[in-house]
């Protein structure tokens, strides 16, 4: 029988969404397989969330030392190795703590390796069949997964349905004496938190938000007089924060703000999943891209294929003149 | 300080507009524009810059044919002093595993303080650097976006959700993946790809490695992209169309119902 080892990432006492989306991964993958949800950390935190876990997962293990108090991905694969059996399909998700965790746990556990997959088409024979996104986001492809001596993969967050806790009545099972040697070349010191911006972007109910299309520093004064004639505020895509044209509090994004706006004005922006990991709330989204191909086209909710640079100032005047 | 930089020459995203061939099995790359993958310039740069401040040198090294050639040299003009060049027939359709253990076998011929490469390259996957730690059995941290060099260890700056900074104190030798927005890659001009064109770069195949080519290649590849699609997402946006009069006339009707205006 497939064995699926889910790995709960959380903050603060409270698992992310993913853990909810788990379970939905791994019926794709294979519906007769065993679901055990892996949590670690330290002390009443852990606890909480193992415990939560019970109502979602049938199994859950818990590996508790002071060591993982933070998920230091070097520290965490050491426990992890010890525990998790190698032939078994492990899923993380494809955040910024998976993808530092995954791809080394592969090589240890001389798993096949797979990241950031959106869906899953079910095993046949030894060779189980999922989706990714190559060429950020332009283009999916299939890949063949050779599982015969296990499988470590990073799963998309917001990519599965999430399954309503309460589905379960698990226990769960502590490993912690398992977890062997955890001493580590990689020491965890400090979280600095993101320095607060000139505006606060998750405070606006319409953003008009710029990416690549924007093409020049200077023509961001175009977004500023439309964010002006909308009432609105710019936000941006990261290249134009890694350019240093707009700070970094500016940027819409799972490494940037997460914003809630009614109206979102995705202005020369393709699209990837990093930038839309970040806008949340079901806004309306009017795109406006010269490439007719840019995946922004299959999210948003109105479409329009023109160079951002002519078409923004058009719709400036237009609604100046109302 | 010694520094190894891995880089990959890619499909450009930003010069491409991406089209299934008429089979509809793989991209239609005839007409594709390459270059360097866009995070490998951040770690060039930071390579460089790390040199200039502590000395040593910067090697830039590549898994690829004969036309990955020319993004070595393109880093070499920005200012790496070697390039390395991985080259057989034995490598193609290899997966992330199997570059991995390619690029192993030179680092074990080296001696190098730090490894880095970018945080992704075009197949998204982020896998070369954490594989290559683990089979080389040095720290590894992802989506490096600060870099202070100390004696014997580093102090390294990743990026995590929220624009947050999550900072660790790292043993050396250790590979770290280098995340956009670092730094400013410099600019390179042909002028300096044409003084670094007559540079040597030595190739190295299977054979000069020490590699079983049953290891590496499709042959040894556990993970293998099947087919290139563009999914059925759907409705997609509604697409408004006509004169730009038209299209600014229904956008602002919609703009007013949705509270935009």
């Amino acid at each position: 029988m497939t064995q699926i080892f889910a790995y709960i990432p959380f903050k603060d006492g409270a698992a992310e969404d993913v853990a909810l989306e788990y379970p939905s991964a791994a019926k794709k993958i294979d519906a007769s397989a065993s679901l055990t949800a892996v949590v670690t950390g330290s002390g009443a935190d852990l606890d909480k969330v193992a415990n939560d876990m019970t109502a979602i997962y049938s199994q859950v293990i818990k590996i508790d030392n002071a060591e993982l108090a933070y998920p230091n991905a070097d520290v965490v694969r050491k426990a992890l190795v010890n525990i998790i059996p190698s032939d078994a399909i492990f899923l993380v998700a494809h955040n910024t703590f998976g993808m530092d965790l995954a791809p080394g746990l592969s090589v240890k556990m001389e798993s096949a390796y797979a990241a950031d997959i959106v869906d899953f088409e079910g095993i046949d024979g030894t060779t189980l069949k999922a989706v990714r996104q190559e060429l950020g986001g332009a283009v999916s492809t299939h890949v063949a997964i050779d599982i015969s001596s296990g499988a470590v993969m990073t799963v998309r967050p917001g990519s599965f349905a999430p399954v309503e806790p309460g589905s379960a009545s698990g226990s769960v099972i502590d490993k912690s004496g398992d977890a062997g040697d955890l001493s580590a070349k990689r020491k965890f010191l400090e979280i600095v938190e993101a320095e607060v911006g000139d505006v606060d972007i998750t405070k606006s109910d319409v953003l008009v938000s710029i990416g690549r299309g924007i093409e020049e520093q200077e023509n961001i004064e175009i977004a500023q007089e439309l964010a002006e004639a909308m009432n609105a505020v710019v936000s941006c895509s990261r290249p134009i924060v890694d350019a240093k044209w707009l700070e970094k509090s500016r940027q819409v994004g799972t490494s940037g703000q997460t914003v809630k706006p009614k109206v979102y004005m995705a202005m020369g922006i393709s699209g990837s999943f990093q930038h839309l990991g970040g806008v949340k709330g079901n806004p309306f989204i009017v795109a406006v891209n010269k490439n007719p191909k840019a995946p922004i086209f299959q999210v948003a909710d109105v479409g329009i294929v023109q160079d951002i640079l002519e078409f923004m100032p058009s719709l400036t005047e237009a609604i100046n003149d109302l | 300080m010694e520094i190894l930089v891995c880089v990959k020459r890619v499909p450009d995203t930003a010069e491409n507009e991406f089209e299934l061939n008429s089979a509809g099995n793989d991209l239609d790359r005839d007409d594709l524009v390459y270059s360097v993958n866009e995070w490998d310039n951040y770690a060039v740069e930071e390579a460089i810059q790390i040199v200039d401040k502590v000395g040593g040198n910067v090697t830039v090294i590549t898994v690829g044919d004969d036309e990955s050639e020319e993004v070595l040299r393109r880093e070499m003009a920005m200012g790496a002093n070697n390039g390395i060049l991985l080259s057989d027939d034995a490598f193609e359709g290899s997966d992330g595993r199997g570059i991995a253990g390619i690029l192993a076998a030179e680092v074990k011929k080296g001696s190098y303080d730090l490894i880095l490469t970018g945080a992704q390259a075009d197949e998204g996957a982020g896998q070369i650097g954490g594989m290559l730690a683990a089979m080389l059995e040095i720290p590894y941290a992802s989506l490096v976006n600060k870099i202070q060099v100390g004696d014997g260890s580093i102090i390294v700056g990743r990026e995590i959700e929220g624009g947050n900074q999550e900072m660790n104190e790292i043993g050396l030798p250790c590979v770290l993946s280098i995340q956009t927005g670092i730094n400013e890659p410099r600019y390179v001009g042909i002028r300096g790809i044409r003084k670094v064109a007559s540079v040597d770069i030595p190739v190295k195949a299977a054979s000069d490695l020490g590699i079983d080519v049953n290891t590496v290649g499709e042959a040894g590849a556990k993970t293998k992209r099947v087919d290139y699609f563009v999914p059925d997402t759907g409705e997609g946006a509604e697409m408004l169309e006509g004169s730009t009069d038209e299209i600014i006339e229904k956008l602002i009707e919609k703009l007013k119902a949705k509270g935009g205006l």
